[in-house]
């Protein structure tokens, strides 16, 4: 039985964390998450959750609390933003490299300096390296179903990896939608519970994390974690089909949306395919093949997802909302381009939008597929980026 | 009087920045008229003078004040400002940050800095509370207070800046508050002529966050708590136990001469070079000095 409830993102992650109760939350207040962590510390002082919640000094101690803690076998959740996950940098690479599941929703906001608390990606994708899975949301909906889902992604044996699960600060966190939601029952026996393989609590079989490795180990340790994250590729598949017999909602590694015959695909992560699908339907009403291609797992990269996605493009636009400094294009663009290396002729645009908060509207998407009719053909350099919106 | 006020009005940035983001009734305005007033009774140098803060309502004070002036992330002021001092020692650094600042997430810079007994003016603006956030508990929200996320009271027990202070080295520690205005440009002014680490810890009000929560009808009621909380130092030593119960000290804690950071290290420069140093020949005479230093342990060694 699905519950209607009106939330905002950062409610709508409250509410799943309330469901899963984990055993350990580890929290520092950070705009735009703070809304999240306040109301998971309603639910613990009101004693709907059973969860400890462990309030630290600094988003540092926030991920070494929550490494602690999921060394100690417990199931562990804690969120972030922007500086506040810059400052954990060390320990969400520790996570990762432990093996430690924890789940973690960050909620996008742009790195300082100068500072600035609104939405761009320059956070998550400053930690596309660090061995996290990664999951982008575009609405409420989906901050709810990823991060019920991260839980068993996660915690997968043949993963055991981290998840961020990913959503746009203010434009996601702070907004009010109706959404579904499992009952709790539904949710407590989706997530089960969690028995770790290894536990500092276990006496009976003692355990060593993270100890020195060097050019012994190292190096064979890394290339387990390479295979949890291939891995982990199949598990967001079986999961995403799970939870859609349970929810009616079913997630892949990407959404493709009307790109099956599609002349001119957009390419983009997080709350601007919504944005994007509203341009798609006005555009295909005029009888324009145009299709969006959301990206819903960064990390693991969808290959086959965007190969099949992008099949029938003359002209692709990859939407960034960060920069690589230095590098051919940003982030999404440079994976979309190494992606297709090799399979034929799109060309491939690379736009750079919405730093800071920057709004991106309607007629700014439209005019990005105006322009790839133009472009379709047209060699473009991979270090040639356009900008959406920016002044001057 | 409105001269003085005219001669303050200078150090705040043009009325562009104005009015500014604090609720009403705030008492970071009182801090921030305090400290342009001492400034200006000082006549402090502009562009001698660098004020620094991280991330809160406290650290937006810099935004305001037409110094030198670097805003940079939370829990950070301090370690930023030990840069800007020794690159440029001529500087009168000051900074600003709030208790969650300066002892959550700054505390390790915060008792480093005391310890080191750098010459920098560190005001505390300490209100219980993260007030930009939206009210958490923070390191010094008293025991069994209320914060956002201490809904029935905080279960953790608070920091005493000034003990920390002290117990870490600080060489001038000071506490008033955002009530007591005279004694506040005081202690400012005698804070920033100390030569060494010195901390003023201004008690502040958030009604916003802190007050709602706690029960104070308003602004104001949080005044006259401040008013009927803070006894004097020499109040405090006529006082027992008991009667200070619920009390806070307010007024000089802790002044002392200690050789400050950089005077001892130009002195090991002029040691080292055997030449004289003046404060503009710092950098120089301690580069040299380092190198002849290198090559005094080339010749030990070899
Ligand atoms: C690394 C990092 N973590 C968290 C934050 C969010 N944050 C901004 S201000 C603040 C607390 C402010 O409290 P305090 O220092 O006491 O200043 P006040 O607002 O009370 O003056 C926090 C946690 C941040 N900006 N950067
Ligand atoms: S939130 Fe509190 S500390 Fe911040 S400006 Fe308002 S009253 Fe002052
Ligand atoms: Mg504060």
């Amino acid at each position: 039985m699905a519950r209607r409830l009106t939330l905002t993102g950062n409610d709508a992650a409250a509410e799943a964390m309330r469901q899963i109760d984990p055993d350990v939350v580890t929290c520092f207040p950070i705009t735009p998450q703070t809304e999240l962590m306040h109301k998971f510390a309603e639910f613990v002082a009101d004693g709907d959750v059973k969860a400890e919640m462990v309030l630290v000094e600094s988003e540092h101690s926030a991920m070494s609390a929550a490494v602690g803690a999921a060394s100690a076998g417990a199931r562990v959740m804690t969120a972030t933003s922007a500086n506040g996950l810059a400052l954990m940098w060390e320990i969400v690479y520790i996570a990762a490299s432990n093996r430690l599941p924890i789940v973690m929703p960050v909620v996008n906001r742009a790195l300082s300096g100068p500072i600035n608390i609104h939405c761009d990606h320059s956070d998550t994708m400053g930690c596309r390296d660090t061995g996290w899975i990664q999951l982008y949301s575009e609405n409420a909906q989906e901050v709810y179903d990823n991060v019920l889902q991260g839980i068993l992604i996660a915690e997968n044996p043949e993963v055991l990896l981290p998840v961020m699960v990913t959503f746009d600060g203010f434009i996601i966190s702070h907004t009010v939608e109706v959404l579904d939601a499992l009952d709790d029952k539904d949710a407590r026996d989706w997530v089960g519970d969690y028995k770790s393989t290894y536990s500092l609590l276990n006496t009976d079989e003692p355990a060593t994390f993270g100890p020195l490795d060097l050019q012994d180990y190292y190096f064979e340790h890394k290339r387990q974690q390479i295979e949890g994250m291939n891995n982990a590729t199949g598990v967001i598949k079986s999961v995403g089909e799970a939870y859609g017999k349970l929810s009616g909602r079913a997630y892949g590694m990407t959404e493709n949306y009307m790109t099956d015959d599609a002349d001119y695909v957009v390419v983009a992560l997080g709350s601007t395919c919504g944005t994007a699908k509203v341009v798609v339907d006005e555009m295909r009403a005029e009888g324009k093949r145009v299709g969006l291609l959301k990206i819903r797992s960064f990390r693991p990269f969808p290959h086959a997802e965007i190969l099949a996605g992008l099949a029938s493009a003359k002209a692709v636009g990859v939407l960034d909302r960060s920069v690589s400094f230095g590098a051919p294009g940003g982030p999404v663009h440079k994976e979309i381009l190494a992606a297709l290396s090799g399979t034929g002729d799109a060309t491939v645009v690379n736009y750079l939008y919405g730093l800071g908060g920057r709004d991106i509207s309607l007629d700014h998407i439209r005019t990005v597929f105006e322009e790839l009719e133009t472009l379709a053909g047209k060699t473009i350099p991979a270090d040639e980026v356009r900008f959406i919106g920016l002044r001057g | 009087m409105s001269q003085a006020i005219e001669r303050a009005r200078t150090y705040l940035k043009p009325l562009k920045k104005l009015p500014t983001v604090w609720c009403g009734g705030c008492g970071l305005g009182v801090v921030l008229s305090s400290l342009t007033r001492v400034m200006a009774e000082m006549g402090l140098d502009k562009n001698k003078t660098a004020t620094i803060s991280g991330i809160g309502c406290t650290g937006r004070l810099p935004t305001y004040i037409d110094t030198n002036t670097l805003h940079t992330t939370h829990g950070r002021a301090l370690g930023f400002a030990t840069g800007v001092k020794l690159a440029n020692p001529e500087l009168t650094v000051i900074t600003a940050m709030g208790d969650g600042d300066s002892v959550a997430i700054g505390g390790n810079h915060f008792i480093h800095a005391c310890r080191r007994n750098i010459d920098i003016t560190a005001i505390i603006v300490n209100n219980c509370i993260y007030g930009m956030t939206g009210g958490q508990y923070s390191p010094t929200t008293p025991h069994g207070k209320r914060g956002t996320t201490a809904p029935y009271g905080n279960v953790e027990y608070e920091f005493d800046i000034v003990s920390l202070a002290a117990g870490a080295g600080a060489t001038f520690v000071a506490r008033t508050t955002v009530y007591h205005v005279r004694e506040l440009d005081k202690l400012l002014e005698r804070a920033i002529r100390h030569r060494g680490f010195s901390v003023v810890e201004v008690v502040s009000n958030c009604y916003t966050s802190y007050g709602r929560l706690n029960k104070f009808s308003g602004p104001v009621d949080m005044f006259k708590w401040m008013k009927e909380s803070a006894v004097t130092v020499k109040q405090a030593g006529e006082m027992s136990p008991e009667e200070l119960e619920g009390k806070f000290i307010r007024g000089i804690h802790v002044e002392k001469d200690q050789p400050e950071f950089i005077d001892v290290y130009d002195k090991l420069a002029q040691d080292l070079t055997k030449g004289p140093s003046t404060v503009n020949q710092k950098l120089r005479a301690t580069i040299e000095g380092y190198e002849q230093l290198g090559d005094k342990l080339k010749a030990g060694i070899g």
